[in-house]
């Protein structure tokens, strides 16, 4: 690991000015990914700014009838929440889905938004890759990209967002409130928040240098039935290999949004008025643009058979 | 706090001494420490300073004041500064569980958090839990079922098992959890769902589904 100094602000607003002032600062919030990250030097900030102390860890009513869920909430907390059971129960299971307890009590609702991705190249330094290292080429368009992307892929990148979470946050249609180091305020829809790579991988969110999340507001809940169905090696404690998350009313209309296929959780609202003639024909407008891999090309009908089994659930 | 300097190394610490714990050790005396608590005067580092940063915790309910390379992970500081090698180091990438410790009463992977990040928390170790001669009851259990055979993973699945009945107890829902509004009980599927962050290479997972079955007082 690098080098770095560390500092503990109180407030949300210090913070931000901290992230503004020192070139090479990071947040720290449960750590799990960027100490991850920086034991490896994939990330090097040369400042650390430890944000756990900013009176950003509650859940709240919002007055719209939705829920604030304040930045540092834990994973854990977040997904055992009555309320979220109850009116967002896909947030929940896309939660519970993810990681294990233990780093499901140290993970914050901003730190899994900016997790980054699991392609084995990215981690391995000795290759290139232009995520980590802009201009060096993709290691992963000719080798070994069994779990990466399939859909908004570039010939720069082909890497996926893991997080569970994310994936049921956009089908929540969720808002992400920040701040930066000058005290502006800003609210990204989450549509909006994540990038597809282009021929920037390396910038993966819309977020600008120093910007502070505060919280990830929910509009109020939309009924129907919650659904999260993740595809892994192991039956726990692995990453997706393709995930569904899906809300199913009475009538058969509804949400659906994938994880595993892309460089941020797939929606595409226009595929979803296909809902009520089932499975292949919403996987097709979702994945209409794919371009997978020789290794990854088993993801198609993959999504379209946990579709499937996923609209029976909700039926049944 | 036991320094560097007065510290006799055992094997042990030759061999299991870290880069952040010799980094220390090698640290220039121009070095000077940072108090973290004061935001505002940070300034980033020339690259490749070493930066020390003050934190103050209980540890097994022992306060400490440590001045540490702000590398040092929580199971660094725990196993090298303060010498509670209970907590081992497994993976070290959070994926096996073995450094898993309780801090203010919840478990976590001890080698994904910096020990700076635990200003004024309270921790407990495997060592705190109990001593051979006053076990707690998941230790206890442990030894009576037979829940590991050569042992790396056990103060990390102790540790964790005793987190994870808290857990069920609070009705904190799992991933097979089958309705999230009922309160979830510590079925077998349970169990193993909740304890799949830690990993025991021997494969002594029945017998330590058994301990924790028989702590929790219901059948496995
Ligand atoms: C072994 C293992 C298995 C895992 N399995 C899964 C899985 O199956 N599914 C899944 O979804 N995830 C999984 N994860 C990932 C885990 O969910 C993330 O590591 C975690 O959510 C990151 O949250 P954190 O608070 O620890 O973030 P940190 O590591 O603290 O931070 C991550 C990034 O977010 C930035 N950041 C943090 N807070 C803020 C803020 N408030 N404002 C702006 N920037 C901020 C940091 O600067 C950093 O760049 C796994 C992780 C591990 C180690
Ligand atoms: S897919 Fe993206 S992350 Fe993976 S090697 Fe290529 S550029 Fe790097």
């Amino acid at each position: 690991m690098k080098p770095f100094s560390f500092e503990r602000p109180n407030t949300p607003a210090e913070a931000a000015a901290a992230a503004a002032r020192v070139d090479g600062a990071k947040f720290v919030a449960g750590g799990t990914n960027l100490l991850d990250l920086m034991k490896l030097q994939i990330e090097t900030p040369t400042h650390l700014i430890d944000v756990n102390r900013l009176g950003l860890d509650k859940i709240e009513a919002s007055s719209d009838g939705g829920l604030r869920i304040g930045a540092l909430v834990r994973n854990s907390d977040l997904a055992a929440d009555q309320r979220v059971r109850r009116d967002y129960a896909v947030l929940s299971r896309a939660l519970l889905a993810g990681a294990n307890g233990q780093l499901r009590n140290q993970s914050t609702t901003a730190g899994n938004l900016l997790q980054r991705t699991r392609c084995p190249y990215f981690y391995d330094t000795n290759q290139p890759c232009n995520k980590r290292l802009p201009g060096s080429g993709c290691s992963a368009l000719h080798g070994f990209s069994r779990q990466l992307g399939i859909v908004g892929t570039s010939d720069a990148c082909i890497a996926t967002h893991p997080s569970d979470m994310a994936v049921a946050m956009r089908l929540l249609d969720a808002t992400v409130q920040t701040v930066n180091g000058a005290g502006a305020e800003r609210r990204i829809a989450i549509a909006d928040f994540h990038r597809l790579p282009g021929d920037t991988p390396q910038i993966e969110t819309t977020l600008q240098r120093g910007e502070l999340i505060t919280a990830v507001t929910l509009p109020k809940p939309v009924g129907g039935k919650h659904i999260y169905r993740k595809v892994r090696d192991r039956a726990s404690f692995a990453f997706a290999l393709i995930s569904v998350a899906a809300i199913v009313q009475r009538d058969g209309t509804g949400r659906v949004a994938l994880g595993g296929v892309a460089h941020k959780p797939w929606r595409v609202e226009a595929a979803e008025a296909a809902m009520p003639r089932g499975a292949k024909a919403v996987a097709e407008q979702l994945l209409a643009e794919a371009m997978p891999t020789e290794q990854n090309a088993y993801k198609r009908p993959l999504v379209e058979r946990t579709l499937g089994a996923v609209l029976a659930e909700a039926k049944g | 706090m036991p320094t560097f300097g007065d510290l006799k190394l055992s094997r042990r610490d030759m061999l299991m001494g870290t880069a952040a714990t010799l980094a220390l050790g090698n640290a220039p005396n121009t070095a000077s420490a940072q108090d973290a608590g004061v935001s505002g005067g940070a300034v980033a580092l020339a690259a490749g300073t070493p930066s020390l940063a003050k934190v103050s915790f209980t540890v097994n309910g022992a306060a400490h004041d440590l001045n540490l390379d702000t590398r040092t992970t929580l199971l660094d500081a725990l196993r090298e500064h303060l010498h509670l090698t209970g907590s081992k180091k497994g993976c070290d990438q959070g994926q096996c569980g073995a450094c898993t410790v309780i801090v203010e009463g919840r478990r976590i992977a001890s080698c994904l958090s910096l020990a700076v990040m635990h200003q004024g928390d309270a921790i407990t170790t495997i060592e705190g839990l109990g001593t051979p001669d006053n076990m707690h009851p998941m230790q206890a259990a442990f030894v009576k079922h037979d829940g590991y055979q050569c042992g790396y993973c056990t103060p990390g699945q102790i540790c964790s098992a005793v987190a994870m009945l808290d857990e069920i107890k609070a009705g904190m829902p799992s991933h097979v959890t089958a309705d999230l509004e009922a309160t979830p009980q510590l079925t077998n599927a349970e169990l193993r769902e909740r304890m799949s962050g830690n990993i025991c290479r021997c494969g002594a997972y029945s017998n330590i589904a058994e301990a924790i079955t028989e702590v929790a007082g219901s059948p496995a």
